[in-house]
């Protein structure tokens, strides 16, 4: 294409004042989807404490900051990041993705390691038990033989389900629901007697959505064959995988992600650990 | 007897017998070269790879199956306990919608709104609304298991289908039918249940059968208030696995119960028309 001269002249002039703010560091550069862009998934919609009021361009929750913090690592500001919605099929479907990187708490494992990429891990979370007060009122102990008796739900989209036959091992079989709500609605219906969540969801759902949810106790993450560590996914063979891993890297060397953390994630000191 | 073959058929006869071998001939032409294309031109899209590892990957087939097939028996027990109270809810509201005396308009009206009601509401809100709401009202176990409250949310919403296809059969009963019942001194429930139905219900039993095959498939739903059954246990595969073949299995195990269904649904259609002609 041929411009006139000084619509060229023009444009060069505009780049050239952009460009500063626009300063990838080199690794970025020409990797992402739209050049200069950072473009993120999160969830429709984002569950607190991941992202706060679902908006995540709000930079208010855990992963809307590690974000705009990694973000920031790789040289993009934060109005050079871009949010959109995937939910987890849309994200390991064949085919082009609509964003560079998509944090949800997706946990990382060998099988979709080989149909997505995944990060290094940002977090890695200690599963809870989600339980209501009558239920503890009705004899529940921390102990994994007092929580076989129970009835249990999850999220069946998640590892939660593996981790609670491997953990666990229920007497009775499990119900599964489609997301938090579902679960939490079952809770309240009476129908399952415990659920079985991330430390930080547990924490949220007893003390926001549950009159009377008790977080009952926690399975440390490095007590697990497979700590539940939460990656970003990316396409598979993203180019962008180097940069992003070198950049998690040094947030976790230089106590950023553990500031991020600790602004976002409640304090989990006082759960009961589980024998 | 003339021996050679065609022999004794007249110049008419033969010339359609050549005329149905070529059709048959065009038609597996035509049919081996559409499937030709579609199986050499679909592999060379250029995502194909992509696709058949994540929708058609063979050893995720067989490490699912078993258990796959395992949860589905759950749907046909659901099925199993639907259906025989959707075909007698179902019946009891056509009968509501049939009453004719004025005392019994309340009845008329009640089988009025039930059918639009719960024909006119999407079945997985019907689910969600009684397989959470009823139970939230602080029933007891086992009073709030969702597999009861789930089940009757398709008895309730199937049975409102049901319903006004057992009215139109009861409509197509020409109302003479009830005049010579009433001469010969039935009354009118009597002219109902030994000359009415038993016409009414022969009539319109290919229409259940669809209705057989759609509850087949939609016992499903009731995977998202809890239940594992065949869906829910694939989505649970999909997750861990990150791959869609799960999916297809479970299609394929419902398509080997729903195929033999809609050809035997098609057998009775197509002998009602017979019968009727």
């Amino acid at each position: 294409m041929i411009r006139s001269a000084p619509f060229f002249g023009l444009s060069a002039a505009l780049v050239a004042v952009v460009l500063p703010a626009a300063a990838q560091n080199a690794c970025a550069t020409g990797k992402t989807l739209t050049e200069g862009t950072l473009t993120v998934a999160t969830g429709n919609p984002a569950y607190y404490p991941w992202v706060l009021n679902d908006a995540p361009e709000a930079g208010e929750g855990f992963e809307a900051a590690v974000a705009y913090a990694l973000a920031d690592r790789m040289g993009f500001a934060a109005d050079q990041v871009a949010w959109v919605r995937a939910s987890f099929d849309e994200s390991i479907q064949p085919g082009a993705k609509n964003f560079d990187l998509n944090l949800q708490q997706f946990s990382i494992t060998e099988a979709r390691e080989q149909v997505v990429d995944f990060s290094a891990p940002y977090y890695a979370a200690a599963m809870a038990v989600l339980v209501r007060q009558p239920t503890i009122d009705a004899g529940a102990e921390p102990t994994v033989a007092s929580l076989k008796s129970l009835i249990w739900g999850a999220d069946a989209n998640t590892t939660a389900v593996p981790m609670l036959q491997g953990l666990i091992d229920p007497d009775r079989d499990p119900l599964l629901y489609n997301d938090n709500v579902d679960v939490t609605a079952a809770m309240k219906a009476g129908q399952i007697d415990a659920a079985i969540f991330d430390l930080p969801t547990a924490l949220y759902i007893a003390a926001v959505t549950l009159d009377d949810g008790v977080v009952l106790g926690q399975f440390p993450a490095d007590r697990t064959d497979n700590p539940d560590r939460f990656g970003m996914l990316m396409a598979e063979g993203n180019p962008l995988k180097t940069c992003v891993d070198a950049a998690l890297q040094e947030m976790a060397a230089d106590g950023t992600l553990a500031a991020i953390e600790a602004t976002w994630l409640q304090e989990a000191t006082g759960v009961p650990v589980i024998e | 007897m003339p021996t050679t073959p065609g022999a004794g058929l007249t110049r008419r006869q033969l010339h359609e017998r050549r005329a149905r071998r070529r059709a048959g001939l065009i038609a597996m032409a035509s049919t081996a070269a559409a499937i030709g294309a579609l199986v050499t031109l679909v592999p060379l899209a250029p995502g194909w790879s992509a696709v058949q590892r994540s929708f058609f990957d063979g050893a995720v087939f067989a490490q699912t199956f078993p258990t796959l097939l395992r949860a589905f028996l759950l749907d046909v027990a659901i099925f199993a306990w639907c259906a025989p109270a959707i075909a007698v809810l179902g019946l009891a509201i056509a009968l509501c919608r049939d009453a004719r005396a004025p005392a019994l308009f309340p009845l008329r009206l009640f089988g009025i709104i039930y059918v639009d009601v719960f024909r006119g509401i999407p079945v997985i809100l019907v689910i969600y609304l009684i397989g959470f709401g009823v139970p939230g009202l602080g029933l007891p176990r086992p009073w709030n298991s969702p597999y009861i409250w789930g089940s009757l949310a398709l008895i309730l919403t199937y049975s409102a289908y049901v319903a006004e296809i057992f009215r139109s059969g009861i409509e197509s009963i020409h109302s003479s039918q009830r005049a010579a019942a009433a001469s010969l001194g039935l009354s009118h429930g009597d002219a109902m249940r030994f000359v009415i139905l038993p016409q009414a219900i022969r009539r319109v039993v290919p229409a259940n059968m669809n209705m057989l095959i759609a509850l087949q498939k939609d016992v499903a739903l009731l995977s998202f208030i809890g239940p594992v059954e065949v869906l829910r246990q694939a989505g649970v595969y999909k997750s861990l696995l990150a791959n869609f073949t799960p999916y297809v299995v479970a299609a394929v195990i419902f398509l080997c119960v729903t195929v033999p269904a809609t050809r035997y649904a098609d057998h009775l259609i197509a002998r009602q028309n017979r019968q009727r002609s």
